[in-house]
């Protein structure tokens, strides 16, 4: 769909203001950034995470008494998929050294460091490998590999966006290990864009103090996603896939350590005990809770399912009350709604806008800060762009890029984005996009320490899952550098861990009867059932036309 | 699990409904044949929202619904016209009588190789992959790309050697199969496409020097006792520093600007 005639009209005001706002960017004038006591008065005010409403306190488990988003505590408080004490677990239907829960750039990263680690690897995945979050990121990574920037500013710059809150040994492990990341994506042939020397073309993004990311094209996680997949195929005597089959509980052996996990083949319906001396959760987040109703830009797989597990296994959680709202989501076309928009696009210049074609906040502010300005000037002051279908949006002016970088720069910088508005008729390089926030990531997940252990021994996690490296924000950038950085800590503690001599006592589910018991006792009569796997988008009336309440209990071939 | 803030939709304008889709006013609804069976669908859905909303609940067939992960390539076809057409099912939308399937999952055979040792040559990648000498050139893998993928142009330059071409002709690649499904010279094009990349990343263009240089001072320890100053600083001194810190001008030439302040560096 194309903009309508009245959207067309509104552009005008956009193109009326462009060209001094041009000479303005070329004069490296930006307009103003908030200071920080600015920051916090608009975050309180407008960020979703600072409402009161749609909270609720945990009643069971090693976060009880935290507050969390209300789709969040419903899982925490969630019984098993299996009756435990009718599982027998002396069938093992596969054994390995390490299992690693998850086939996105973590899971993945870390599969290929264990197996260099000598080690026999069993990657499950809900999906098919690769159908992850970072497949979707798309703006690039950030390692400090310049001259003027050093791990010191990295550190600082993401802790700084975070408000302070992130967790320290884990923020410095980032900071550290990001250069090396890149090195060892540059080893698997992995494409960057570089000068015709070799040097890693880098930019600024929201909350840097130094140009720090790099990428490849507009698809950088898809880029690094391909690359390490097709890693591990090179690998399948020492790497085996199970597609479709993620994880749905983990065993411990009567010592307590971590000692596997069950599958579940959710094309067939059946089950697997997986016996593993290390297991590593490398699971994503949970865009597709769809917390206060926003949109999402996370795949179809994004569920919590990893930190759901662990808190049944007793390892916790911080920051999880923490939303990532990417304030440019798609706001129209209908189709692409929700879909992330790379702050790439602010990074090169372009404006944030209201429906008078002004400026009202500074492009690169860090994410939560621009989300609550965005939201702000949209609701508060009732200056956004009200679409065809109701939703609201603000302008994103991209084709001030062609201006600043000269022209067919849009299309080389964001290939993929250019393509998928020319699909609805909408060509980016002449016309503004409609921007508002959407549900972006996990900024919370389960506890580690630096090196991706948690308070279970043989139980690692990484990535989107895990908390605390972020703080209560994560700047762009610093995802893909988590799944990398981490995702290779994981596997090669996992394997330091196998190789130093495990041995697995008897399978044991008895944490998840435990964490029922507690449920119980605190009153919780009718907990959900999760992991969740997937979400579900019937309409109402597809649901009544399934007949819930007229179905017999057990029909065939339902 | 998808939840709405009832209090935000009557207060403000509408921001947000999860992923089910908002229909504008009055919408009209098409029939669609999904698999040769037809369903009332709204129109302006892409063709995954309107499976979802006619009652298909996905396991394959849906992955990243942003265009970007390869999971739901689909074919399609209009009454009444021979002519087959090609897109994702989460970037493409319904049209009134189209007759639709999804192909989630295509066999391709995938050579193993060692990046380490592979080397920079076309020969290697003529041994791993002799097929791409059976194209007959019939441009059937471009008309599906749902990309818009030469990939007859990448598939030729590999015959021809020239690696370089093919790496950055199948850049845009999102490895969906939909190529090989209509090969009939039965090349498995992307994960030769994927190999040309790697290659070409590895051994042709030229390595990150000053990531070498970076790579040496991380790990003789130089920012080890910086990173552990940091970690060990009060909030106050952190924030302080924080604010203090030097940003990089936009627009300043790489290379030409260096902080005042060049003592963690």
């Amino acid at each position: 769909m194309a903009y309508t005639p009245e959207m067309k009209e509104l552009i005008k005001r956009v193109e009326a203001t462009r060209p001094a706002r041009v000479a303005m960017a070329r004069r490296n004038e930006n307009y103003p950034a908030l200071s920080m006591a600015e920051r916090a008065d608009v975050l309180e005010k407008f960020h979703p995470d600072y409402q009161k409403s749609g909270k609720r306190v945990v009643a069971v488990g090693p976060n009880k008494g935290d507050i969390f988003q209300e789709g969040v505590a419903r899982l925490l408080e969630s019984k098993s998929m299996v009756r435990p004490d009718k599982v027998d677990l002396s069938k093992v239907d596969h054994e390995t050294d390490v299992l690693v829960l998850g086939g996105g750039g973590a899971g993945t990263s870390a599969a290929i460091m264990a197996a260099n680690g000598g080690c026999k690897v069993i990657i499950a995945t809900k999906l098919r490998h690769g159908d992850s979050n970072t497949i979707m990121a798309e703006g690039g990574i950030q390692a400090a590999t310049h001259e003027c920037d050093s791990p010191y500013y990295h550190f600082m710059d993401t802790i700084g966006g975070g408000h302070f809150s992130n967790q320290r040994d884990l923020v410095a492990a980032l900071a550290k290990d990001a250069p090396l990341s890149i090195a060892w994506l540059e080893s698997l042939g992995m494409l960057f864009n570089k000068y015709e020397d070799g040097r890693t073309v880098v930019r600024h993004c929201g909350g840097s103090s130094r140009k720090r990311l790099q990428s490849s094209g507009d698809m950088t996680g898809a880029e690094i996603m391909r690359v390490v997949r097709d890693e591990v195929r090179n690998r399948p005597d020492q790497i085996t896939v199970l597609e479709f089959s993620p994880a749905v509980e983990l065993l411990l052996d009567t010592e307590g350590k971590c000692a596997g996990a069950i599958l579940h083949n959710m094309e067939t319906k059946e089950f697997y005990v997986v016996k593993a001396k290390a297991v590593i959760i490398g699971t994503g987040g949970f865009g597709r809770l769809h917390i206060k109703g926003f949109a999402t830009t996370n795949h179809y797989g994004a569920t919590m399912d990893g930190v759901v597990m662990a808190y049944r296994a007793g390892v916790g959680n911080k920051s999880l009350h923490s939303t990532q709202y990417h304030p440019t989501g798609v706001a129209y076309p209908e189709q692409n709604v929700g879909l992330l928009i790379t702050e790439k696009v602010r990074g090169l210049g372009a404006h944030v806008l209201n429906i008078d074609g002004e400026q009202f906040c500074f492009p690169l502010e860090p994410r939560d800060v621009e989300s609550a300005e965005l939201i702000c000037e949209a609701m508060e002051k009732g200056k956004g762009i009200i679409t065809p279908t109701g939703r609201v949006g603000l302008w994103l002016d991209s084709p001030m890029i062609e201006e600043l970088h000269g022209p067919g720069s849009v299309k080389k910088e964001l290939p993929a984005k250019f393509i998928q508005f020319e699909r609805h008729g909408i060509d980016i390089s002449k016309e503004p996009m409609l921007v508002y926030p959407t549900l972006h990531y996990q900024n919370g997940g389960v506890n580690v320490n630096g090196d991706t252990e948690t308070c279970v021994p043989g139980l690692y996690a990484a990535g989107e899952a895990i908390g605390g490296v972020h703080g209560e924000n994560r700047l762009m950038g610093n995802s893909l550098q988590d799944i990398i950085t981490f995702g290779r800590r994981a596997g090669k503690n996992a394997a330091a861990y196998v190789q130093a001599g495990v041995e697995i006592k008897g399978l044991t589910l008895d944490h998840v009867v435990k964490f029922e018991k507690e449920l119980e006792q605190a009153g919780i009569t009718s907990p959900g059932v999760a992991p969740i796997l997937l979400p579900d988008y019937s309409t109402d009336e597809m649901t009544a036309r399934r007949w819930p309440e007229a179905l017999t209990n057990e029909a065939p071939a339902v | 699990m998808c939840e709405t803030d009832q209090k935000t939709v009557k207060k403000m304008p509408r921001v947000a409904t999860g992923d089910r889709a908002i229909l504008p006013e009055g919408a009209k609804t098409i029939p669609v044949y999904i698999m040769g069976k037809m369903y009332e669908v709204p129109e302006t859905l892409t063709i995954m929202k309107a499976m979802e909303f006619a009652g298909f609940k996905f396991l394959r067939g849906a992955g990243c619904r942003g265009g970007i992960c390869g999971a739901c390539p689909t074919v399609y076809r209009m009454a009444g016209d021979y002519k087959l057409h090609f897109g994702l099912a989460c970037q493409t939308v319904v049209e009134a009588n189209m007759y639709l399937a999804q192909i989630p999952f295509f066999p391709a055979n995938r050579a193993i190789f060692n990046i380490d040792e592979i080397g920079g040559l076309p020969e290697a990648i003529h041994a791993l992959y002799p097929e791409i000498f059976r194209c007959v050139a019939c441009n059937q893998c471009t008309k599906a790309c749902p990309m818009d993928v030469d990939v007859l142009g990448y598939i030729s330059a590999l015959k021809q050697g020239n690696i370089e071409k093919a790496a950055k002709l199948s850049f845009d690649c999102i490895q969906c199969g939909l190529c090989a499904s209509r090969c009939m010279g039965e090349i498995p094009q992307y994960h030769a496409a994927q190999l040309a990349r790697r290659v070409y990343g590895r051994y042709i263009v030229p390595q990150a020097e000053h990531l070498k240089a970076r790579v040496a001072a991380i790990e003789s320890g130089k920012y080890d006792a910086m990173l552990d100053e940091l970690a060990a600083m009060s909030k106050e001194d952190l924030e302080k520093k924080y604010v203090e810190r030097e940003r990089e001008p936009d627009f300043a030439e790489i290379g030409s600007w260096q902080p005042k302040e060049t003592r963690y560096l």
